[in-house]
């Protein structure tokens, strides 16, 4: 979550620097400025996930080293998940907090002409994206430890893309329909990178206790470990 | 109310915050100590090498060059397994403290989104008697660097006093003083801040029903802190005051001189605990000097200890398994868990209790260190956020970015006491990052977030 803030941080900073050294007055140029701003924070946010996977993967070698059996307690794929769910909560938090607060107080929605399904799309909108940062954490760090750059790139373009999906906003079957086949094909695609797969969902559904005929060896003595 | 905070002297209390992470060993003092410790520690990690280390130990009491060999190899090994004991309980310590915070500022926020009292300006203590209402910015960056110089002087006089009490053990007194903060606080504070809900929300309530529930909650809270009570009711009764304080601290101070202040008191707080002759750093020594717990000082204690016991014969070898008895809640209530106000905060992060010379215990239990943290802290994270809460035009986005710049600054600081292992300032890095964002969210990510919201963009 702190390195999502920087990154925006970082890129309202760009934008506000933007904004300030350009023509207030002009409309056009304000909204195309807002674009820019707005794909300069995906930008960043992609690369502070990258910065952000960096310092996990030296945590884990570090833990992993001291350790008692060499191997350390949390996998990344659990940190992968956890990083993109942080990302999600707090990018979603920020989008729509505001929003949330505004919904309490007196008001008409959509009073100068905007839409009134205002509240409703971006509740949807914003579910939309926080689990679309969930699945991309995921795969962007399995990506990153595999080395695979396609799927790098593939997760930016699809954020980018999100991102520009909505733009077309008020026309909401445009924006809010694609947005969501995006977030179920990335969630299947997160799901088969994480080792899911049809097979596992069965079994898990149908609670079956696999008959373990393993025998397990108990030994009273045990060997002191320091000698 | 003016008139009585500008008249009393309990106001004093609650200036007097000092604040300091302390490590869960003692420094390395006498050598014997050390050992003791350093085994100790070790042992708390694998119960398998515990039992081998202690079952040896009989043995190797006759041989001598043997245990002379063995020793050393043990005590790289117990390094290593101390440093993974230390990685392992951090995670858990810090998560202990996230929770106490976040409630704390939790209730601070709640409180100044919903009732209007203390955002309304109504007055000043008599420790910031700069007005800001100055036309020129120039006169009033004047007024409250003033005013943050004269509060910053006040706390250090109290800090100091309150550090020649302690060397001279005028304990009476401190004890004194202390009462007599958390009465006021428990009682008075909670009167006001009562009496204030329910005019926000309009409820109708008589006298006799509100001083017995204030008798109660302040009755349970005086025995709770002072003497013994439940460890987690003693939690939440801190959290109370400490949230009580950061609402007065919110509602008394001025715009710009609370900013100033908050900058002034984590760097004073960096100096008082880091520099040889920091009176914090005193304090800590004196008090692990006498052997004694830090202090009857305002500490949150996240956990109580545990019974440690280690097999071993009398006749220990140097390195031998350590024989502490630590008694569990009799150390930690001895510590005289007093309310915060002001004194000294104190965040110790160390196993309180004096070390009782040996029984032998067969068993081995883990002993849990419990992450201490001085209620200053408390307070001023939380009148970070509060003000964020207040005063920031951008409402919600602002004050949860200070929320997560403070916890991840409470992290670091965790992990930097992992390391170094002795008594720490908690307030500069936490504070550091939550000014920094504060300013930044309220005049950079705003106006890009409201933008982007008015056209319902998504990023």
């Amino acid at each position: 979550a702190f390195f999502w803030l920087v990154s925006l941080l970082l890129a309202s900073l760009i934008w506000f620097v933007s904004v300030h050294l350009s023509d207030r007055e002009d409309a056009k140029l304000q909204y195309g400025l807002l674009v820019f701003g707005a794909a300069v924070s995906v930008l960043l946010q992609e690369a502070f996930r990258f910065a952000y996977f960096k310092l996990l993967k030296k945590a884990d070698e570090g833990l992993a080293t001291i350790s008692e059996d060499g191997r350390s307690p949390i996998s990344l794929r659990q940190m992968a998940y956890v990083s993109g769910l942080s990302f999600g909560i707090i990018s979603g938090v920020f989008s729509v907090i505001n929003i949330l607060a505004d919904s309490i107080g007196p008001g008409v929605v959509g009073i100068h002409g905007d839409s009134p399904y205002y509240f409703i799309t971006s509740a949807f909108l914003t579910m939309a994206l926080v689990l679309l940062h969930t699945f991309w954490g995921v795969i962007f760090f399995d990506a990153c430890e595999k080395r695979r750059y396609w799927c790098l790139g593939l997760v930016v373009a699809s954020h980018l893309l999100t991102s520009g999906l909505t733009f077309l906003n008020p026309r909401y079957e445009a924006s809010l329909v694609p947005i969501f086949i995006i977030t179920l094909c990335t969630g299947l695609w997160a799901f088969v990178t994480a080792g899911g797969s049809f097979h596992n969902v069965l079994k898990c559904l149908s609670c079956k206790q696999e008959d373990d005929s393993r025998v397990m060896m108990y030994s009273a003595l045990q060997v002191p470990f320091e000698d | 109310m003016i008139t009585f905070m500008n008249n009393s002297d309990s106001e004093e209390e609650p200036c007097n915050e000092r604040t300091s992470l302390m490590s869960a060993e003692s420094p390395p003092v006498p050598s014997y100590q050390d050992g003791l410790q350093t085994t100790e520690a070790g042992e708390a990690q694998a119960h398998r090498k515990r039992r081998t280390g202690s079952s040896r130990s009989p043995n190797n009491i006759a041989d001598g060059d043997m245990s002379d060999s063995g020793v050393p190899v043990r005590e790289s090994a117990l390094e290593n397994e101390e440093e993974e004991l230390t990685l392992k309980y951090g995670a858990k310590h810090v998560i202990m403290l996230f929770v106490p915070v976040t409630l704390c500022m939790i209730v601070v926020v709640a409180t100044i989104k919903s009732v209007r009292f203390y955002t309304e300006k109504n007055g000043q203590l008599i420790y910031t008697p700069f007005s800001e209402d100055t036309p020129s910015v120039g006169q009033r960056l004047l007024n409250s660097v003033l005013n943050t110089i004269i509060m910053i002087s006040v706390i250090v006089v109290m800090t100091v006093f309150l550090v020649l009490l302690y060397k001279y053990r005028c304990y009476k007194f401190i004890h004194g003083w202390l009462i007599l903060s958390s009465l006021m606080l428990l009682f008075l504070f909670t009167y006001i801040y009562l009496g204030e809900v329910l005019k926000t929300y309009n409820v109708a309530m008589d006298y006799p029903t509100l001083f017995l529930v204030i008798w109660n909650f302040g009755a349970v809270g005086m025995i709770c802190i002072h003497w013994k009570g439940p460890l987690q009711l003693q939690q939440a009764y801190l959290i109370m005051i400490s949230a009580l304080m950061a609402l007065v601290f919110i509602k008394y101070l001025p715009e710009w001189s609370a900013w100033v202040i908050l900058g002034a008191i984590s760097i004073y707080d960096l100096m008082a605990v880091l520099c040889p002759k920091g009176p914090l750093r005193m304090l800590v020594e004196t008090a692990q000097e006498r052997n004694e717990p830090i202090f009857p000082a305002l500490i949150y204690s996240s956990a109580m200890m545990w019974t440690v016991g280690m097999a071993k014969p009398d006749t220990a070898v140097r390195g031998g398994a350590s024989q502490q008895t630590w008694d569990a809640a009799e150390d930690g209530r001895e510590n005289h868990r007093s309310p915060l106000h002001a004194d000294s905060q104190m965040s110790e992060t160390r196993s309180p209790g004096p070390t009782r010379p040996i029984t032998s215990f067969e068993e081995l239990e883990e002993e849990e260190r419990g992450v201490k943290l001085g209620l200053g802290d408390f307070i001023f994270y939380s009148v970070l956020v509060g003000k964020a809460a207040a005063t920031a035009s951008g409402d919600w986005n602002t004050t949860l970015a200070c929320f997560v710049a403070i916890l991840i600054g409470l992290c670091l600081t965790l992990l930097l006491l992992a390391v170094f292992k002795k008594a720490l300032p908690a307030l500069p890095i936490s504070i550091t990052f939550g000014l920094v964002f504060y300013f930044s969210t309220d005049n950079l990510v705003r106006p890009f977030m409201d933008t982007l919201a008015s056209h319902q963009l998504y990023i």
